[in-house]
């Protein structure tokens, strides 16, 4: 199979200085040679024996199925227009392959050829990410014959994620949204070689599907199932701090998004924008507020990382703070908190100590929420006087963090206190 | 006042919550179940029983205490205070002790009364059970308390060797009686752990074994029925040195509902806010408060800013609601029943932003309910997020008199500025 590696090009993008991190040309042209448009997302294409012949089979038909307009992919006008566009490019760039003699290029070694790499050498692995996903990040779906699993993996698969395969007990060996599916997250593991994986299951197995991940040592397990009973959850949590190798990011979150690169969850992708602007909160729909605003102030986003609403979760605000303080990309940081709990006092105490000099604007939900009930979240509530909203705003003022009393201003916010700094024009 | 009301609560709440982030659980059972519960787990507790009526009060009497002089009654609220409490019609107390010839003239007079507490709120609450016990003499109270703590991820148990009504003052003057004792939730409780809380309770008389084992009997309670907080002030030594539960409190976690059907059966509707009834029937999150302005919003998170931006902006909200991402149209239009229900509500404000919700759901649930309901309340709309174009454009055809807003901002404006329309 070295000819056709070798008559694909390099990694020519068309749309230069556009980065289009759906469209791999050379992954691409090397599956329209080996085979004629739409087979190869045909059920009956013998996709065990590509599978053998070429490791990345499937990364590459989920990118590709990307390319070509499916009806059942498209949920808006944005994803419909972006198919059309996906289709034209499509069609000039197969005409071009068309030509009488094909050119036969060795690949350049600066060009990095996913298939090569995997298969000819052993590259170096790329480096970790910095605020934990990138787009090298190859992740499996727990629950992915579910109904959110499906939507969502459907969502990611779009977006350009990595999605590698699908964890359904009973279901394995078949193949959903055409990832293969197994019967347990180890042996997804093995095959597919994910490092991380998301977990669409319903509360009574999510806490079991965590562990799962656990074991099988993944390094990042982002839960979204709301719902997940207390004492499951200390159990879970009581085995993470027992390890170091696996991170749980969740329950009861909305995921986290490397804009441009890597979305697990179900956050609205087409809000978002490749920026400067690190995000953490408990919230989801309050993050989109955050994301919204961020991006039309034209800063947009480094990570989003969405912690979720449970009193005990895998990951806090100073996790987050950490790896947001040591990432360069990331310039500003938005801290999105509500009542209940320390976390945010916790995460100020950090920000004090860092004596970081990146803008942080961080906005606390749940001023008027009244005493002893529980506002949602299993975490949200102040009892006993403690954990309420203004003295999360007060520590947070005291450790120089700017808060703002609006969640309509997070983002205007965020720029004035750049532009205070000369870090934008 | 709110910061008097605040004060008032959090004195009122156990010291397990004024010092610890302890979760209050919608589930709240009244003191005669937490009793039988305890019961079956093998818990001493004074022996009791329930009556909703004079006869059954009679029968009591006759089966249960033949030979008790006096016996204590106590009215069954969902809320604390009742001993300092009065009830609508005049009495006060709502815990007496009296000789067994007046149990049925004091029941009487509490049995479908109304009694107002600190905690009830001005409204107070209806009294439809009254549980009896016999009145055990007490020689020594102390405060006993399982939680889920945060900081240390786990099951804590706290124990002080003085317990009863001022413990709060006692946390404060004295924080070394407070005994914590964490237990790993992968070993449980052992013996030493059941040691160490009972060396904190120092009872003076009861056997020190028997302690143990009660000990932990109720962390077995704990684990088995999903309990988020199970506190007994007092834990106390009767006269025949045995280690009794005089007075427990119970808080169950929302989440387990599906593995505990009989538990959340026990549930007391008619404890709680009509509102809030409805809602939680229709699979809604719900908290009725007393404001304006109605809100509808996807995300906890997102509600509670909602709530404060409305006030930020001089409007008073009258809910909490949040339909959550999976929601179906009908349950938008049930959702939108309950806020066109409520009196107060002078204006709707929906504000969405759809991640896994979409637009279109919303907009069809709102058109829907209006079509049901008739709408006199102006209604402010603000929609973002997956299919926002199909569901503004559900909307203008609806040809409703809806005003649109654009962001977070211009709909919490819009909304009170409705107010006065």
């Amino acid at each position: 199979l070295s000819a056709p590696l070798a008559g694909c090009q390099g990694r020519a993008n068309p749309h230069n200085g556009q980065s289009n991190p759906k469209v791999r040309n050379d992954d691409f042209h090397f599956l329209r040679l080996i085979t004629p448009q739409k087979t190869f997302l045909s059920p009956i294409f013998p996709y065990h024996l590509a599978k053998r012949l070429i490791p990345n089979y499937f990364a590459l038909r989920s990118r590709a199925a990307v390319l070509l307009p499916r009806q059942a992919l498209i949920v808006n006008k944005r994803s419909a227009q972006m198919a059309r566009q996906a289709t034209r490019l499509v069609a000039s760039l197969s005409s071009k392959l068309r030509s009488p003699s094909p050119r036969i290029t060795p690949p350049s070694s600066s060009s990095s050829h996913s298939l090569s790499q995997s298969r000819s050498f052993a590259a170096a692995p790329p480096p970790p990410p910095a605020v934990f996903v990138d787009k090298n990040t190859r992740i499996i779906c727990q629950g992915i014959t579910g109904k959110n699993g499906t939507f969502h993996t459907e969502q990611a698969i779009e977006y350009g994620t990595k999605m590698v395969g699908g964890v359904t007990p009973k279901k394995g060996g078949t193949e959903h949204l055409g990832l293969p599916v197994f019967n347990s997250v180890a042996e997804a593991k093995a095959e597919t070689k994910a490092n991380a994986s998301v977990i669409y299951v319903p509360p009574p197995f999510a806490a079991a599907a965590i562990m799962e991940a656990m074991e099988a040592e993944l390094d990042l397990v982002v839960c979204i199932t709301e719902g997940i009973p207390q004492h499951d959850m200390v159990r879970v949590k009581a085995a993470l701090q027992r390890q170091s190798k696996t991170r749980l990011i969740g329950p009861n979150c909305p995921g986290i998004i490397k804009p441009g690169e890597c979305k697990i969850g179900i956050m609205p992708g087409y809000i978002h924008k490749p920026g400067r602007i690190g995000i953490v909160s408990r919230s989801g729909t309050l993050t989109y507020e955050a994301v919204f605003q961020t991006t039309a102030v034209g800063l947009g986003q480094s990570t989003c990382v969405g912690i979720g609403g449970d009193p005990f979760n895998g990951t806090n605000f100073v996790d987050c703070m950490e790896k947001f303080l040591a990432d360069p990309q990331t310039e500003g940081i938005v801290l999105i908190g509500e009542i209940g709990g320390t976390a945010e006092e916790e995460a100020a105490a950090l920000i004090k100590a860092s004596k970081t000099e990146k803008p942080i604007v961080a906005f606390i939900a749940g001023l008027t929420a009244p005493p002893g009930r529980r506002m949602g979240h299993a975490g949200a509530i102040v009892s006993g006087g403690k954990g309420t909203a203004q003295d999360k705003i007060k520590t947070l003022k005291e450790a120089g963090v700017t808060v703002v009393e609006s969640p309509a201003k997070i983002g205007t916010a965020m720029f004035n206190v750049f532009k205070e700094r000369g870090l934008v024009n | 006042m709110r910061g008097l009301l605040n004060k008032v609560v959090s004195r009122s709440l156990s010291v397990a919550g004024k010092w610890q982030q302890q979760q209050l659980r919608r589930l709240n059972v009244h003191e005669y179940q937490g009793a039988e519960l305890m019961g079956k787990h093998g818990i001493n507790v004074p022996k009791g029983v329930a009556v909703s009526s004079i006869e059954e009060v009679r029968k009591a009497i006759q089966e249960v205490f033949p030979n008790q002089s006096e016996i204590v009654v106590k009215s069954q609220i969902l809320a604390g205070g009742r001993g300092l409490g009065t009830f609508k019609s005049g009495l006060q107390g709502g815990v007496h002790i009296v000789k067994s010839e007046k149990v049925e003239e004091i029941a009487g007079k509490m049995l479908g009364q109304v009694l107002v507490t600190k905690q009830t709120g001005p409204q107070g609450k209806v009294v439809s059970k009254v549980y009896l016990c016999e009145k055990l003499s007490l020689t020594n109270e102390m405060y006993f308390a399982i939680m889920l703590d945060r900081q240390t991820a786990g099951p804590l148990i706290i124990a002080c060797k003085k317990g009863g009504t001022s413990i709060e003052d006692l946390a404060e003057k004295f924080p070394d009686l407070i005994i914590k004792v964490p237990i790993d939730v992968f070993e449980g409780i052992t013996d030493e752990d059941a040691a160490k809380v009972v060396d904190g309770l120092a009872p003076k008389s009861a056997d020190k074994k028997d302690c143990i084992e009660q000990v932990k009997k109720l962390y077995k309670l704990f684990c088995d029925s999903d309990c988020t907080l199970l506190e007994i002030n007092p834990i106390a030594e009767t006269a025949d040195n045995k280690l009794v539960a005089a007075d427990a409190k119970l808080n169950f976690d929302d989440n387990a509902a599906f593995r505990q059907k009989e538990l959340f059966a026990l549930r007391d509707p008619t404890q709680e806010d009509p509102r809030e009834v409805a809602a939680a029937k229709a699979d809604l999150n719900y908290i009725g408060l007393d404001g304006e302005i109605g809100c509808m919003v996807n995300g906890a998170g997102l509600a509670m800013a909602t709530m404060d931006i409305i006030k930020l902006h001089g409007g008073t909200p009258a809910n909490f609601l949040d339909v959550g991402g999976n929601a179906s149209e009908g349950q938008v239009v049930e959702a939108f029943k309950i806020l066109t229900s409520d009196d107060k509500v002078k204006a709707i404000l929906v504000n969405i932003f759809g991640g896994i919700m979409k637009c279109d759901v919303i907009a069809s649930g709102i058109v829907n309910a209006a079509k049901q309901v008739s709408l006199k309340v102006p209604v402010v709309v603000r929609l973002e997020g997956t299919n926002v174009d199909q569901g503004k454009r559900i909307l203008k055809e609806s040809g409703m008199a809806l005003i649109t807003a654009e962001d977070l901002d211009d709909a919490a404006e819009k909304a009170v500025k409705a107010l006065s329309s």
